[in-house]
């Protein structure tokens, strides 16, 4: 049987092709499931969407609601929202400031710990432990700079471990504001996908199509962007191991040499940022943060931080998706955050100069699959030129596959293991 | 108040969605009424048949055009809107959307919209503030989708026509994921 299930995989997956019904087949999403959302870290939310204790935000791991907790002790928790005694919901806000969750079922009422407080009647329960009736949690939280993730079992890598080299772009992201912190507190827009999440995914990090796909956009406003990923680019994709990808500019913007060339703007027309930058890090390493910019990686699975904004990337079923999708603000830095939203709002969500055309090219990919012949994707372009940088991360064209081969290659040792 | 208003009011849990507080004119101005269909079911039209010249050539130059996301009296200066336009970012999706390669509407969306439940409301200013329900049918490669708002609009004469200052459109289901709103709502 093992040996069977390890053929299957190998099968489906090989060097640089993928078989189209890892797009479509509901029995294999039902594996990834298990085998992904339910077995490896996932992210959740960040801490700056519950800054206040007893606020909570409705979140998701893979298709399940998970409720984001700052509990009365000021700890995040991750708690399950299923009251124990029939699965009724004990909680249908989608976000809120309350120190208790009762289910309306049977009044049961649990502490914003997940403890147990008390249920109706309790005369009708005799002996019962009811430390042993709180409610579920995720087996395991991790904060790293303030983004929470969570995974279902006790056992595997630490966050840490998981994230590897993806630290430094999360890092990068931090750097880029003055006081060392971003925050999410602008809401989601949320975008209904009907496509495979792997189809999201794999967009994220492909530096071949922005040219295509968002060439309306780019022809009509003054945009960069299109020079990063031209054939003659010097940007590269990267991949940090463990399913984590990312297209690095840097060397562009290097070239350019110019503060905040990277966001379409100038030192001179965000002062007051640029002065608390210089301030928070001294002019020399402040000058080198605001020339590299904010990173473009995607955090496998579901974390998609694109310079200015965070996508959560949630999987509904094989053949949809949702993309939540915001702006990412600088804390404490008014003058950069509003154009970080202006501009958020104008590339993504279901409106977006941007994302509407992606998600166009999800949902026809998707409905392509129904044609099946050819049997397989191809995935081969820079097989040729992948290289190692300096750290020993592989490193390709911005316009490669790499990435996607590298989340496959990830995604390919976890599904073969039992 | 005069007699002849009446604030919008509701349940508490729902204030986000029924924009309370609004101040509903009872006053019955018949001509200005049946001006103020007029033009929004030719604004209607406009959208439907994708002209979006003449669309455009209906904004005045201070215009805002605003689609919130997550309810209906968000603040769009610290949330997150689906569009938050202001006149050059309408004139920027009005270029992306001729340039024929906004592939979202590649083939163009196929439309008709229903626009009624017309109630003039009172204005803080000259321009005449006008509410009302759509629904809109769509069929694109997709499939078949129907959307809902309630749309808020100020109104302006300027020359003797009536051009749009301000239309906010809240969806229904605004807080929900939705799928790609790509044509003009």
């Amino acid at each position: 049987m093992e040996q069977y299930a390890h053929s299957k995989w190998k099968k489906l997956i090989q060097p640089g092709l993928v078989h189209g019904s890892l797009y479509y087949d509901e029995e294999i999403f039902k594996e990834e499931v298990e085998k992904i959302w339910f077995r490896t870290w996932v992210y959740v939310g960040h801490v700056s969407e519950v800054p206040n204790v007893n606020d909570f935000v409705t979140k998701t791991i893979g298709p399940m609601p998970v409720l984001m907790v700052r509990d009365r002790n000021n700890e995040i928790q991750l708690l399950l929202n299923r009251c124990p005694h029939r699965g009724n919901a004990v909680c249908v806000q989608e976000k809120g400031n309350r120190a208790r969750f009762t289910c309306p079922y049977h009044s049961w009422t649990f502490s914003n710990t997940g403890d147990l407080i008390n249920y109706a009647f309790p005369d009708g329960y005799q002996g019962t432990d009811k430390s042993k009736l709180g409610l579920a949690k995720v087996a395991r939280i991790a904060i790293y700079r303030g983004f929470v993730f969570g995974c279902m079992t006790e056992e595997g890598p630490t966050l840490e471990e998981h994230l590897g080299g993806a630290k430094r772009a999360i890092d990068q992201l931090c750097d880029n504001s003055p006081t060392g912190e971003i925050e999410i507190s602008a809401g989601f827009l949320r975008h209904r996908t009907r496509a495979n999440w792997k189809f999201i995914l794999e967009n994220e990090c492909d530096g071949y199509h922005p040219g295509f796909v968002h060439s309306s956009i780019f022809s009509v406003a003054d945009s960069a962007i299109g020079s990063l990923y031209g054939s003659d680019a010097v940007a590269v994709t990267r991949s940090f191991g463990n399913g984590h990808t990312e297209v690095d500019p840097r060397p562009e913007f290097r070239r350019r040499d110019e503060p905040l060339s990277w966001f379409g703007t100038s030192a001179d027309r965000l002062p007051d940022y640029t002065r608390q930058m210089n301030e928070a890090y001294g002019e020399e390493r402040a000058r080198q943060i605001m020339i590299d910019g904010a990173p473009h990686v995607m955090i496998f699975p579901n974390l998609f931080i694109a310079e200015i904004q965070i996508f959560v990337i949630q999987p509904v079923s094989a053949n949809e998706s949702i993309q939540h999708s915001t702006a990412i603000q600088f804390k404490g830095a008014p003058d950069i955050n509003r154009r970080l939203r202006q501009q958020t709002m104008g590339s993504v969500g279901p409106a977006g100069f941007l994302l509407a055309d992606d998600t166009e090219m999800y949902e026809r990919n998707q409905r392509g699959l129904e044609i099946r012949n050819p049997e397989y994707l191809y995935l081969k372009r820079g097989e040729h030129r992948e290289r190692r940088d300096e750290d020993g991360f592989l490193i390709g064209h911005s316009t490669d596959d790499l990435p996607s081969r590298e989340i496959w290659r990830h995604y390919l040792s976890i599904m073969e293991a039992q | 108040m005069a007699a002849e208003e009446t604030v919008i009011d509701g349940p508490d849990i729902l204030k986000e969605w029924v924009g309370k507080g609004r101040v509903f004119s009872k006053s019955f101005d018949q001509e200005l009424y049946h001006e103020v269909q007029q033009f929004v079911f030719r604004e209607a039209r406009l959208q439907d048949i994708h002209d979006y010249d003449a669309w455009e050539d209906l904004w005045t130059d201070d215009a805002i055009y605003w689609v919130p996301a997550n309810g209906t009296d968000t603040d769009p200066e610290r949330d997150m809107s689906l569009i938050y336009d202001n006149r050059s970012r309408i004139s920027l999706r009005i270029r992306q959307l001729k340039t024929g390669r906004r592939h979202s509407q590649t083939p163009p969306s196929q439309l008709a919209r229903v626009i009624s439940n017309f109630e003039l409301i009172k204005s803080d200013n000259n321009d005449i503030k006008v509410m009302c329900n759509a629904q809109i049918f769509e069929t694109n490669l997709r499939g078949d989708t129907m959307w809902a708002s309630r749309t808020e609009y100020s109104l302006r004469h300027i020359n003797g026509e009536l051009k749009m200052a301000y239309k906010k459109v809240v969806l229904i289901n605004n807080n929900k994921p939705i799928f790609t709103l790509s044509f003009l709502v």
